[in-house]
């Protein structure tokens, strides 16, 4: 088995990060690896900016994901994207919902938000795939659904066929919200 | 095989399952919440929220008494305050085992300080297990229990943010019931009056010196305390998180000793390991325990001379103090502002701070969601120290500086931290004469630590109803005269009796009532809408501190306040904040 591979999901908190991560790490241990997902709860409801750190391979031994070490990043909001930048291996991808969220000091006009941060990331070679994660959520049929956009949308970058992450969507999101999860994973996937 | 990914509190709620723990009390408190929460979904094990870990750590040591397997949990500061029961029943004992799960909180991500909980253990005298990883956590819950009833004594489990709240997998075996003990009434042993407790404290001696005993024998058999040697330059001793963070950062490079048990340490397996390596590593989050044991027992080590005492560590943190490279990264040029948790839109909080801000008041503040008003805009607290410490405080506040400041001052404190250690504070200030005003933000829920249930709200732990403590009539049994009920939401109403209630000469005690706006039961109203020819720009409204507004350029190139639909749920405190009736209700 290969080496151990690092994806980081950042974002703002009540944005459903946790349900991705919990995807992704069923879809790891179905396929045999060795998974460590760190989360962190308790004040991830009060709109702060939240982190999720998964791992698998054939061992993983810290739960936590440093500096230069992330194949992968998700954010959620631009502006997480350009926080955790440095958690990016310099070959990584970058995966970047275009949503923007203002943080309380620019909401108070006390801090700036930085402009085109995406294309900014983009001029300094990051490989950034941009999604308007949001607006298919709402095509899918709820906004709350940006999550398992997102999710579609790495999972062209990790390898394993679709109808698995199909199965493993139907087995954890509830019946009713189970056609809106599909179709949002799909336009993820699709995107 | 039985294998599942789960939280390391979770793992732990499972451990307790497998070991036939039949009676469970905790007190939430960030990253213990979860064990109990998963202890809830089994039917074989009683759960409930005590009001405060002294209570918890008591109901478990009476059900362990009683003959029974028992648990509590609580997090770092938590163990503070179930101090005093833990020290003594470590002299008592136990009948049926008995661990007690403490979490601490390396880096702060939710606490308001960063102490190690071993000492503890070292102080209370009680064995004290590690586990780095989810599987572990399952485990050393069970073999606190025989550790437990082995050795005669409660079992510290001690829990860090990284191993409650991360996810990993875990071998599943089937629950082995466990048949109450006999309880036979036994005074020298349950009843410690100074003859006995002298004598058990002759034993509690004698037990850590079989528990080292253990530790550098048959703790190696189970694997618990464990040597890997590989390159044998560098030697690390290392538990928990930090084993984690050394083997990731360092893999074949060097020699581990891996310590399951934290207290008492091993004495000869050190000095075996340290005999094999060149040079020997002590790695450790929080203070230097492990480090000083080793010089204690003559082993010199390098520890805290390359690693810090603040914060938490990770791979990154060892590859630095052991010179290896760290992996290249890309920045970006600009700041990027931060983005602090925020009191959500719709909080019932916001409104009474909105609507005290005018008055200049001394705030003797605590710990709970509203904990978040300290910050801009709204900037309402001069103290935070612990639960319960808001009122007391501010009786000693008061006393220092007289009634004239005394009008000029409040404590706010939520339902569950005034049941948890508020109350005691209103019943100094009733005794003693003292004339404070403290309001109780009761948003009937535990809310900072993810909504549990508590006294004061009417349901148990499983959601069912229970008997609820009535707090106007709590506070006036205890004497205070003045007791009102305010809507946090009424800004003028909560005035009008805030500037009653700190002019009176007497104290007082408001109750700010309003269920915290995330709870399922709340229903919300539309959205509000600013009015954009009405809005001046003035900013207002964005004193108030809601998530849900913020400010756009007009199409004329003027700054305007708006409205994010998504989040705004119609509670109508920035409108009252508005001079210009330019946020109204929407469609
Ligand atoms: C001794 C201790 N135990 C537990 C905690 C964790 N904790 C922080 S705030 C809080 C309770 C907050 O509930 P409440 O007072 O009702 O206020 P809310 O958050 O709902 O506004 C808890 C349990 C702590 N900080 N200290």
């Amino acid at each position: 088995m290969a080496q151990v591979k690092n994806i980081l999901i950042v974002g703002v908190g009540g944005q459903g990060t946790l349900l991705a991560s919990k995807l992704m790490g069923k879809c790891f241990v179905d396929k045999g690896y060795d998974v460590k997902v760190s989360e962190v709860h308790g004040m991830s409801q009060r709109g702060g900016s939240v982190v999720t750190y998964v791992r698998y391979g054939e061992k993983v031994y810290s739960p936590v994901i440093e500096k230069g070490e992330a194949d992968i990043i998700i954010a959620f909001e631009q502006l997480e994207a350009a926080r955790w930048l440095e958690y990016l291996k310099p070959d990584g991808i970058l995966i970047a919902n275009t949503q923007r969220i203002d943080p309380m000091p620019v909401i108070m006009g006390a801090a700036k938000y930085p402009e085109n941060i995406l294309e900014k990331l983009e001029q300094k070679g990051v490989k950034v795939i941009s999604v308007d994660a949001l607006d298919l959520a709402v095509k899918a049929g709820n906004p709350k659904s940006t999550n398992v956009v997102l999710l579609g949308v790495t999972a062209r970058f990790l390898g394993f066929e679709r109808d698995m992450w199909i199965d493993i969507i139907r087995s954890t999101v509830p019946e009713k919200m189970l056609d809106i999860n599909v179709n949002a994973f799909d336009l993820g996937y699709n995107a | 095989m039985n294998k599942a990914l789960l939280l390391g509190n979770e793992a732990v709620a499972r451990g307790l399952y497998e070991a036939g723990v039949t009676v469970v009390s905790s007190y939430p408190g960030t990253p213990s919440t979860e064990v109990t929460e998963a202890v809830t979904k089994y039917d074989e094990i009683y759960s409930e929220w005590a009001p405060n870990e002294k209570v918890a750590f008591e109901v478990a040591s009476g059900a362990c008494i009683a003959g029974a397997r028992s648990f509590c949990a609580m997090k770092h500061v938590g163990l503070n305050v179930a101090a005093d029961p833990l020290y003594t029943l470590s002299y008592i004992g136990v009948n049926g085992g008995m661990v007690c799960a403490v979490a601490d909180d390396p880096g702060m991500h939710s606490s308001q300080n960063e102490q190690d909980s071993r000492h503890h253990a070292i102080a209370a005298k009680v064995p004290m297990l590690e586990p780095c990883d989810s599987s572990e956590c399952l485990n050393f819950a069970k073999l606190g229990y025989d550790l437990s009833e082995q050795f005669d004594a409660p079992v510290l489990l001690r829990l860090s943010t990284r191993v409650s709240h991360s996810r990993s997998l875990v071998t599943l075996s089937d629950r082995v019931e466990k048949e109450l003990k006999p309880y036979v009434k036994n005074p020298m042993k349950t009843v410690m009056m100074p003859a006995m407790a002298r004598k058990a404290h002759v034993v509690v001696e004698q037990r850590t010196k079989d528990l080292t005993q253990w530790a550098d024998t048959t703790a190696v058999e189970l694997g618990v305390n464990s040597i890997e040697y590989n390159d044998k330059k560098i030697g690390i001793i290392a538990a928990g998180t930090s084993y984690t963070y050394a083997r990731e950062a360092m893999g074949e490079k060097a020699s581990y000793l891996k310590l399951g048990m934290v207290n008492p340490l091993p004495v000869n397996l050190i000095k075996e390991f340290a005999a094999n390596v060149e040079k020997l590593y002590v790695i450790e989050e929080l203070d230097d325990i492990i480090e000083t044991h080793c010089l204690k027992i003559g082993v010199s080590v390098i520890g805290k001379e390359r690693f810090s005492l603040l914060g938490e560590f990770s791979q990154d943190t060892v590859r630095k103090a052991l010179e290896q490279d760290n992996p290249p990264f890309v920045s970006f040029d600009e700041d990027v502002p931060p983005r602090p948790p925020v009191m959500c839109a719709g909080c019932p909080h916001r409104g009474i701070y909105y609507a005290l801000k005018k008055y200049n008041l001394y705030v003797s503040g605590d710990i709970g969601c509203y904990t978040l008003g300290a910050q801009a805009p709204l900037a309402m607290i001069d103290t935070c120290i612990c639960m319960g410490a808001s009122v007391s405080s501010l009786h000693g506040f008061n006393t220092a500086r007289g009634t004239e400041q005394a009008k000029k001052s409040i404590a706010v404190i939520g339902d569950s931290t005034f049941i948890h250690s508020g109350i005691t504070g209103l019943i100094d200030i009733a005794y003693n004469k003292g004339i404070s005003t403290v309001i109780v933000l009761d948003n009937s829920i535990t809310g900072m630590t993810g909504h549990q249930n508590n006294p004061a709200n009417g349901f148990t732990i499983k959601g069912d109803p229970t008997t609820a403590v009535n707090l106007e009539a709590l506070a006036r049994a205890v004497g205070i005269n003045r007791v009102s009920v305010v809507d946090p939401f009424d800004i003028d109403g909560v005035r009008a009796v805030a500037e009653r209630e700190l002019a009176a000469e007497e104290p007082s005690l408001i109750i700010a009532r309003r269920p915290c706006a995330l709870l399922k039961s709340v229903k919300h109203n539309p959205p509000l809408v600013v009015n954009k020819d009405k809005c001046v720009g003035c900013k207002a409204c964005l004193q108030v501190g809601c998530p849900a507004l913020y400010q756009t350029v007009n199409s004329d190139g003027k700054m305007r306040a708006e409205i994010d639909l998504n989040q705004c749920v119609g509670c109508e405190v920035c409108a009252k904040a508005c001079k210009f009736g330019a946020i109204t209700k929407g469609e």
